[in-house]
């Protein structure tokens, strides 16, 4: 019993002693600004988002050699939720609470996004989520730097349907909230151009699936029903691989029926074997292979810092590139690192992205960006077949859903409010189910 | 400077020397080497139409531009960057064996950097395999032949078709008189006359092939305004006769592929839990770490094809046993390290190997990047076997089949016959026992785990060809192995080869009607069924050993 008491006696001490130690650290800190990295490092998720931790601390870096921000150098506080839902909203409580940061740029999985919010709106921090999702959804605390389904996924069918002349649809997707909601919306959207039903085929699959034997040669079966075919792909990173492999093997190439990916990157591609996914087609608002100053540079700056010339880049390093310096913006324009001065300051802030064009904040908290359509080549890199000729702003609730469509967000007075029914004027909370 | 001249007086005298030698069977008005050289100087240019231009130009003049053709669409044709002169690029070892694009004269050997490819996009390259097949139609080989035929089969304009007829006229192999005719027969579909169309279908539905069932079903359609695409009620009625024969065979085609898949996937499964069958079966240990054995296997597979990258085939069959060496080497230390010391009690060894596993995870995420290697997969592996147009069989999938029954029939043999197998047998049986008959039991429990862990090595040999090789590799299997393992019947290998085919083939059988989600919760379902009803699984041990 007295062994115990005393333990637990010295455990007390420890942790005072830590706290003591880290109390401290944060008062010499006091003169930076401090920015959280919440992405993560172990896990299923790495594979994607250890990049994303390393484009930050890049474009920290960078920002302190022009000086910091405010007169202030910017501190990174990097932390690992190892691809564990609810880590992530400890993680980021941490992140507000303890290490008092300025804005978190963080998140992949539409999952963890959902994880982090309540404490993001409870605790009022700023969150930058860099990837491309399913829409549906507006938080005052959330600015969504990646592409709304609006951005990648209608501009990809209408290319498939007006360029390819495609008349037959198989939506194929792992079963998670992000391919079962834009596929949702891609079904209503097909149906409002009048493809009829029985032209539709959805398909979803476990994450991680490796047998596709049995679906490719369904998709081949759907195929060859006398009209164009195409797939479009909402097939999450890892399981792709030997969904192309199957392709390839069972004779089904890119001229016969494409397959439209939307998870699969210059990142992703690094990992394949690319011979067989020669000609099928991804949709992203930027490619590392459009030839502009801006991105040339950015490549550059990228290899350097990484010491490795093969490294690729890819479309959330580029939602991060701007959502990261619209913010560096809207601080300066707040004179303040504020939460609430920030978000006000950041509605309408605009910032050249590497493709060439200027995006912006919207009230809605989605940003204006140009949409491309790539066919990879063999090297693992795309070529632009098709693009959008401005940009598309994006659009948090989708206009093809009966029970979205009257709903808009607007964090500007005098609506204030991420999910507002134009029909009853009415404000329903943030999230929309 | 110098050079520079030289190398413009070279190629100068090359264009004559082309010319010249042009102008001896020259028949054209035109020189055709400047009409070759505009083609190509506007293939250079950046944009896709330019492309689509050049290509058409190209393909105006006949069969000497065939090579260039060729190259474009395989992906062969380059610009040097130094001097943007158009050449084609055979990829060896180092970099590229060059020659030029116009002449045909050897340019030397370059690295990969100092070039850039001709992008081609999908319409391109369909335009591309079409235009080959009409200059390919006479070739030599009857299987470029075939494949020439093949490209045309959607083509209908007359060109093709006067091309196809005169060609069917003198051509000798029968394969290839087959495709002709069925081509000639589908556009004979579309005839003015109806007699000629009811024929064409009349003959076409013996064939087995996907394009015939294309036009078909299309036949059978309406058009947005509602009416049938097929006005003539009559000939829709043939059509549909027709197409009900061919899906009656279609059907029984995709009754055999549905088995090969449920085969295939049947061998995976079986490949990855028989290593397991033999730690968890006549060991008892319950090893988490087992999928990551797998994974350090394919890992194996990725670095020596990173060794020796111009002999995928040799690599992939030297991964073999050298996955096994590693994987049984790590397995051994496992055991030596950690299970040992918690025989008899499975819920500690089932954490404890867990953490081996997440440590093992985290390491190749270490030392490999988390981002997932690409293994490139043996031309002989990709591909397909293709019996008809309805049937094929994937020859990765095949290969695995055949290596999967392979390595049980080593597996067995080496229980069966070896003195290791006896000892291994006689320990798992009854160890105390065994120890009295002087068997070094600690010993023989170290080569076990080391021979369970080895096949798992080799088992990741084979995954490496069909999915990702990254740190998640084994997390994806673990939970399959461990299924196919209990429903066989712990401690008996014939039980995990049966199980796992039952496993595979429900699986695909299931897939088609429920999606591939709800059979996998289909299977789990049925087997927690049967263990309640046969707690041993399939094939129970009998006799005293197994109730101790």
């Amino acid at each position: 019993m007295n062994r115990y008491t005393t333990k637990l006696r010295a455990l007390g001490v420890a942790c005072t002693m830590a706290a003591l130690v880290f109390g401290t650290t944060n008062v010499q800190a006091e003169d930076t600004i401090k920015v959280g990295v919440l992405h993560s490092l172990s896990g299923t998720m790495a594979i994607s988002e250890t990049t994303l931790k390393d484009t930050m601390l890049m474009l920290i870096d960078e920002q302190n050699k022009k000086g910091g921000l405010l007169g202030k150098k910017l501190e990174a506080v990097v932390v690992d939720p190892a691809s564990n839902w609810p880590l992530f909203a400890e993680k980021a409580r941490e992140l507000l609470t303890k290490d008092k940061v300025s804005a978190i740029f963080g998140c992949w999985t539409s999952v963890s996004r959902k994880s982090v919010l309540p404490v993001i709106e409870e605790l009022n921090g700023l969150l930058f989520y860099p990837v491309q999702y399913e829409g549906e959804e507006s938080s005052k605390n959330v600015f969504y730097t990646g592409a709304a389904p609006n951005q990648q996924a209608i501009p990809a069918v209408d290319y498939l349907m007006n360029d390819l002349k495609v008349k037959r649809w198989v939506l194929a997707g792992t079963d998670y909230v992000y391919p079962r909601t834009t596929n949702k919306i891609l079904e209503a959207y097909l149906k409002s151009k009048g493809v009829d039903k029985k032209d539709i085929m959805i398909n979803y699959t476990p994450f991680g699936h490796s047998d596709w034997q049995s679906i490719v040669a369904d998709i081949k079966k759907f195929g060859s029903a006398g009209k164009k075919t195409a797939v479009v792909s909402t097939i999450n990173g890892d399981a792709n691989i030997p969904f192309y492999k199957e392709l390839g093997n069972q004779g089904v190439s890119a001229e016969s029926i494409p397959v439209i990916a939307f998870s699969v990157g210059e990142e992703e591609l690094s990992g394949m074997d690319t011979k067989p996914l020669v000609g099928h087609l991804a949709a992203w608002n930027y490619f590392m292979s459009i030839d502009s100053t801006k991105n040339s540079a950015f490549i550059d700056k990228w290899h350097e810092y990484t010491k490795n010339p093969k490294r690729v880049t890819n479309d959330p390093m580029e939602a991060h590139y701007i959502g990261f310096n619209m913010w560096v913006k809207a601080v300066e324009k707040a004179g303040t690192t504020d939460p609430k001065a920030v978000q006000d300051a950041i509605i309408g802030v605009d910032f050249p992205n590497l493709t060439g064009g200027t995006s912006k904040m919207l009230p809605n908290h989605h940003i204006s960006k140009p949409v491309f359509i790539g066919e990879i080549q063999d090297d693992g890199q795309f070529m632009t077949v098709w693009q959008t000729n401005k940009l598309v702003d994006g659009d948090a609730w989708s206009d093809f859903l009966p029970e979205s469509k009257p709903i808009i967000a607007d964090w500007t007075s005098p609506i204030s409010c991420g999910n507002y029914n134009t029909k009853t004027k009415k404000c329903s909370g943030q999230v929309f189910k | 400077m110098k050079a520079n001249s030289i190398k413009c007086c070279l190629r100068l005298s090359a264009i004559l020397m082309l010319v010249f030698s042009l102008a001896i069977h020259g028949d054209q008005e035109i020189p055709p080497a400047s009409k070759l050289q505009d083609a190509l100087s506007i293939l250079k240019q950046g944009s896709m139409a330019d492309r689509e231009l050049a290509v058409n130009q190209l393909a105006d003049l006949g069969a000497s531009s065939l090579p260039i053709l060729q190259a474009l669409l395989d992906g062969k044709l380059f610009t040097l960057k130094s001097d943007t002169s158009l050449v084609i690029g055979i990829d060896n070892n180092h970099g590229y064996t060059l020659s030029d694009a116009l002449t045909g004269s050897e340019k030397g050997v370059i690295e990969r950097s100092a070039v850039t490819k001709i992008n081609l996009t999908n319409n391109l390259r369909v335009a591309l395999r079409k235009i080959i097949g009409q200059l390919q139609l006479s070739a030599d080989d009857p299987a470029i032949r075939l494949a020439a035929v093949k490209a045309m089969a959607n083509e209908e304009d007359d060109n093709t078709q006067s091309l196809l007829k005169a060609r069917a006229l003198i051509e000798k192999d029968e394969d290839v008189q087959q495709a002709i005719n069925v081509v000639l027969l589908l556009k004979d579909m579309n005839s003015s006359d109806k007699l000629i169309r009811i024929k064409a279908i009349d003959l076409l539905k013996e064939q087995n092939n996907r394009d015939v069932a294309n036009r078909l079903n299309a036949m059978l359609e309406k058009d947005e305004t509602g009416n049938f695409i097929e006005a003539d009620s009559e000939i829709r009625s043939v059509a549909k006769a027709a197409l009900i024969k061919i899906n009656s065979r279609l059907q029984i085609y995709s009754a055999m592929e549905t088995v090969f898949f449920g085969l295939s996937l049947g061998a995976v499964l079986v490949l990855a839990a028989i290593g397991l069958a033999i730690t968890f079966g006549v060991m008892g240990v319950i090893n988490m770490a087992h999928g990551e054995l797998m994974m350090l296997g394919a890992y194996t597979t990725y670095v020596i094809q990173q060794l020796m990258p111009n002999h995928l085939g040799i690599s992939i069959i030297l991964s073999i046993p050298a996955a096994f060496m590693i994987s049984a080497l790590v397995g051994i230390l496992i055991e030596r390290g950690i299970i040992r010391f918690l025989y008899g009690r499975p819920l500690e060894t089932l954490l404890a190997t867990f953490g081996v596993s997440l440590i093992l995870q985290q390491s190749v995420r270490s030392i490999f990047s988390p981002l997932n290697r690409s293994v490139a997969t043996p031309e002989w592996m990709s591909g397909s076997l293709q019996i008809n147009d309805f049937l094929s069989l994937t020859w990765n999938r095949f290969y695995i089949l055949v290596f999967c029954l392979l390595v049980f029939m080593l597996l067995l043999q080496i229980l069966k016959r070896t003195r290791l197998g006896l000892e291994v047998r006689a320990v798992a049986q009854n160890r105390t026992m065994a120890k009295a008959m002087g068997i070094p039991t600690a010993k023989v429990d170290a080569m076990t785990f080391g021979l369970g862990s080895g096949i798992a090595g080799v088992a990741g040999v084979a995954l490496s060809q069909i999915t990702n090789v990254g740190p998640n590799l084994g997390q994806a299997y673990i939970v399959d192995s461990f299924m196919v393992v209990v429903f066989g019947g712990v401690g008996n290998l014939w039980g995990t080869l049966v199980a796992g085919f039952i496993l595979g083939i429900a699986n695909k059988f299931l897939e088609p009607f429920s999606g591939a989600v709800l059979a996998k919760i289909l299977v789990l379902i049925f087997i927690i069924l049967f263990i309640q009803k046969r707690p041993r699984g399939l094939f129970p041990q009998k006799g005293r050993a197994a109730d101790s």
